[in-house]
């Protein structure tokens, strides 16, 4: 099964070296990681998606816990919360096909954001399922090229993290 | 103090109407950095000078507070300072230059991270500027030692000197304790600062873990109650959180046999009747028996590691598994546990002790007794070739389990774990996790260091003690009371026993028998020495080095194919022991 993370750490040199090595040591495998700051520019969130069963998402959250760095690890697989990705698929386009490939981004809600003499650059946000489904609704085309963000995710309602207390700390 | 010399005081900038005037501190970096460590306390430092480190070195000429031990090897200022908190329960500190100097400490820095040993290291680095460009002597530490240290740290600014010492200190010695290294590029201890030692620590991230599973507590005082065959399998964890007197009161109010880790050895006194020496691979047959039969397994600091477990499916079998450490991330790593407390292991021992009710266990302690009747450790001793454990023994004897010792790594490390029977908490120090031959000689240093007064031996195979055998210099020029004793089977005895079981007698690269003549050796360093090769020879040799109170090196000519019993074959279960 599919966990994500959603892992609070100091916004520093280093910091992602840190986390992507211990994956890399202990045998973790990474789905997708993304990482930008916070609202508090000291801090950055990393969004992690890691296959694994209980037992492996346990030692990894732990082991996650103990590097200095990292300020707060939430599970939040199981929580209410929304989730993102941002793609970008360059298509084989000759004018011939053109129409069809712009029926279908117009479904996704997606958009042509470059147009070449061949292809098409189209770009994407969505859950995964959506990311997924544009992917492979391109495929017939050609696709030449494909550039994935990784996902984002956000707990719903209030601020769940108990780091809150620290992030407004810091802000002061 | 390099301040009174060379520091400069300069009158704050406080305005008027405050109520005192400030006076600033201004210091060079490596000024700092000397003023920081002799405020944490530090009293010894093992280093290595070189060109990054050239300030530094100039700061701690003028430390009052501070001594240094000159070594003749990086690795062994990481292993001596190593040696150092093993058994002073302190935070042992290492120096080296950038570049190659660094390099040299990754060895020591991994051995104390494996084994959980507080340590603070410092490396020169090349000046900031210079970071990136393949500059001389530039080695990226950082990143080296990034898996094998606690944290670490890289500092490109004079004004986190002062807070980054105090945090690396901070979390070398609290939590689970480990290496933390500081990469100190030059220019940084060239620069000025105002010294400012009242500047919070800002480690958000960094927890130290409390006491959890309290209820857990209460149900593992009910399970005690309850237990016919409780075993207390303890770790190196004890001796770290200090314990050992905890952990006593509950082996004797409860009744409970101790088994130990080779990292917690020395935790629990090796003549006590509750004590079952050593489990696992080289264990003791009636501690294996005692894990594999009982019906409570309490682990206490410890991490269930494959020396010790053996197959993991046949490990504790019949048994509720209790599992206490100080690191979350230990509990059910390696095997799945019935109960779990995650703490300070004094704290936890202290609770359990005010909940659990005593209780004697007569007939589970007469069946291990038993055990220990028809199988103790032993040997065949008739023989006028002198035997290994025979050495150790007299070691034992002479010393009376008080001696501080460190081993190195092959069959005299077991043979020492087996047959030196520890009295004292912190005696006994070994390279557990990591298995590093050349660790014991430096880390006796750092012992004497420690213990000044202590006897200290260092107890080594002819092999290893050939990794630092420099380190005779050191010891001779600090005139430190060291004792030596080589167990010299002229083989990678280890390794030849392994060939002798698993490959057919091919002793491929294991004859060592090509070796220097160790007692003039120690001589040319300026170190007396003995070479004994016979049996009654033995004793006399061993009250000689120790009645010397003089560094001292005894060269024992052992037999050579002797073998470490009993020994379970790896992967095995620890129930199937080749007893020898
Ligand atoms: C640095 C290092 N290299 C290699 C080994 C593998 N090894 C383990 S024990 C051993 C033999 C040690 O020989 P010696 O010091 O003579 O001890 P003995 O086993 O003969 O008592 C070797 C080579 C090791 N543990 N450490
Ligand atoms: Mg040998």
């Amino acid at each position: 099964m599919k966990h994500t993370l959603s892992v609070l750490v100091e916004n520093r040199p280093g910091v992602l070296t840190r986390v992507a090595a211990l994956f890399a040591r202990r045998g973790y495998n990474i789905d997708s990681l993304a990482v930008g700051r916070t609202e508090n520019p000291d801090i950055s969130r990393m969004t992690i998606v890691v296959p694994g069963d209980h037992h492996v998402i346990e030692q990894v959250t732990k082991q996650l816990d103990k590097l200095i760095d990292v300020i707060k690890v939430s599970d939040i697989t199981k929580d209410e919360y929304v989730e993102r990705e941002l793609i970008l698929i360059k298509v084989g386009a000759d004018p011939s096909v053109r129409g069809e490939i712009m029926q279908i981004v117009d479904i996704f809600r997606a958009r042509v954001v470059d147009i070449g003499k061949d292809s098409l650059i189209i770009e994407a946000t969505g859950d995964l399922g959506k990311i997924d489904a544009i992917e492979n609704s391109m495929r017939s085309f050609g696709i030449i090229e494909v550039v994935r963000t990784g996902k984002i995710a956000m707990v719903r309602g209030p601020k769940h993290e108990d780091a809150e207390n620290y992030l407004s700390h810091r802000r002061l | 103090m390099a301040v009174e010399k060379k520091g400069m005081e300069v009158d704050g900038v406080g305005s008027v109407g405050d109520k005192l005037p400030c006076k600033k501190l201004v210091m060079n970096g490596a000024e700092l950095v000397v003023k920081a460590l002799e405020d944490e306390g530090v009293e010894v430092i093992f280093g290595f000078p070189g060109g990054a480190v050239l300030p530094l070195y100039d700061a701690l000429y003028y430390s009052e507070k501070i001594k240094h031990i000159l070594v003749r090897h990086e690795q062994c200022a990481a292993h001596a300072a190593d040696g150092y908190a093993r058994s002073s329960g302190k935070v042992g500190v290492c120096v080296a230059t950038s570049g190659p100097g660094a390099t040299n400490l990754v060895t020591g820095i991994a051995n104390a991270y494996m084994d959980s040993i507080p340590m603070v290291a410092i490396t020169g680095q090349v000046v900031v500027s210079a970071i990136g460009r393949d500059s001389f002597q530039e080695a990226d530490i950082t990143g080296i030692t990034l898996p094998i240290t606690k944290h670490n740290f890289l500092l490109n600014d004079v004004e986190q000197i002062v807070p980054t010492i105090k945090k690396a200190f901070h979390i070398a010695s609290t939590g689970r304790p480990g290496p933390v290294l500081i990469d100190l590029p030059r220019d940084i201890t060239t620069m000025e600062a105002e010294y400012r030692p009242d500047m919070e620590l800002d480690t958000p991230g960094y927890k130290i873990p409390k006491m959890q599973g309290r209820d857990a507590l209460e149900e593992i005082a009910e399970v005690l109650k309850q237990s016919e065959k409780p075993v207390i399998y303890a770790g190196g964890g004890i001796l770290r959180s200090k314990a050992q007197g905890e952990l006593l009161s509950l082996a004797e109010k409860h009744d409970i046999p101790v088994t130990t880790t080779l990292m917690g050895k020395s935790c629990f006194p090796e003549n006590h009747g509750l004590s079952l020496g050593m489990l696992g691979m080289h264990g003791t047959v009636y501690a294996n028996y005692a894990v594999s039969e009982c019906d409570l397994l309490l682990g206490i600091g410890v991490r269930f590691a494959d020396r010790v477990t053996g197959n993991i499916s046949t490990f504790a079998q019949n048994a509720r598994v209790v599992h206490m450490d100080i690191d979350p991330a230990e509990i059910g790593k390696n095997v799945p546990v019935d109960y779990e407390v995650v703490g300070d292991i004094r704290e936890i021992l202290s609770s359990l002790l005010r909940l659990a009710p005593e209780k004697k266990h007569c007939e589970w302690n007469e069946t291990i007794d038993g055990w220990k009747d028809k199988y103790p450790l032993h040997y065949d001793n008739s023989t006028d070739i002198i035997k290994p454990q025979y050495v150790i023994e007299q070691i034992c004897e002479v010393t009376e389990g008080r001696a501080y010792v460190a081993t190195e790594v092959g069959q005299h490390q077991m043979w020492a774990a087996q047959y030196y029977k520890s009295l004292m908490p912190g005696s006994f120090s070994t390279s557990g996790g990591l298995g590093t031959m050349g660790f014991g000689f430096p880390a006796s240093i750092g012992m004497q260091m420690a213990n000044p007064d202590a006897t200290v031996f260092n107890i080594a195979g002819d092999g290893s003690i050939q990794m630092n055998i420099q380190e005779l210099a050191t010891i001779a020029q600090y005139d430190l009371p060291v004792n030596i004793a080589i167990l010299n089977n002229q083989y990678l005895g280890m390794v030849r026993q392994w060939q002798e079981i698993f490959h057919g007698r091919r002793y491929s690269q294991t004859d060592m028998s090509h070796q220097p003549d160790f007692v003039k050796l120690a001589e040319a360093y300026g170190v007396e020495a003995l070479k004994v090769e016979k049996k009654e020879e033995v004793r006399p040799a061993i009250e000689k080095a120790v009645g010397s109170k003089k560094p001292f090196l005894m060269d024992f000519h052992v037999e050579r194919e002797e073998n470490v019993f009993p020994m379970v074959p790896p992967g095995g279960s620890i129930k199937k022991m080749i007893r020898g």
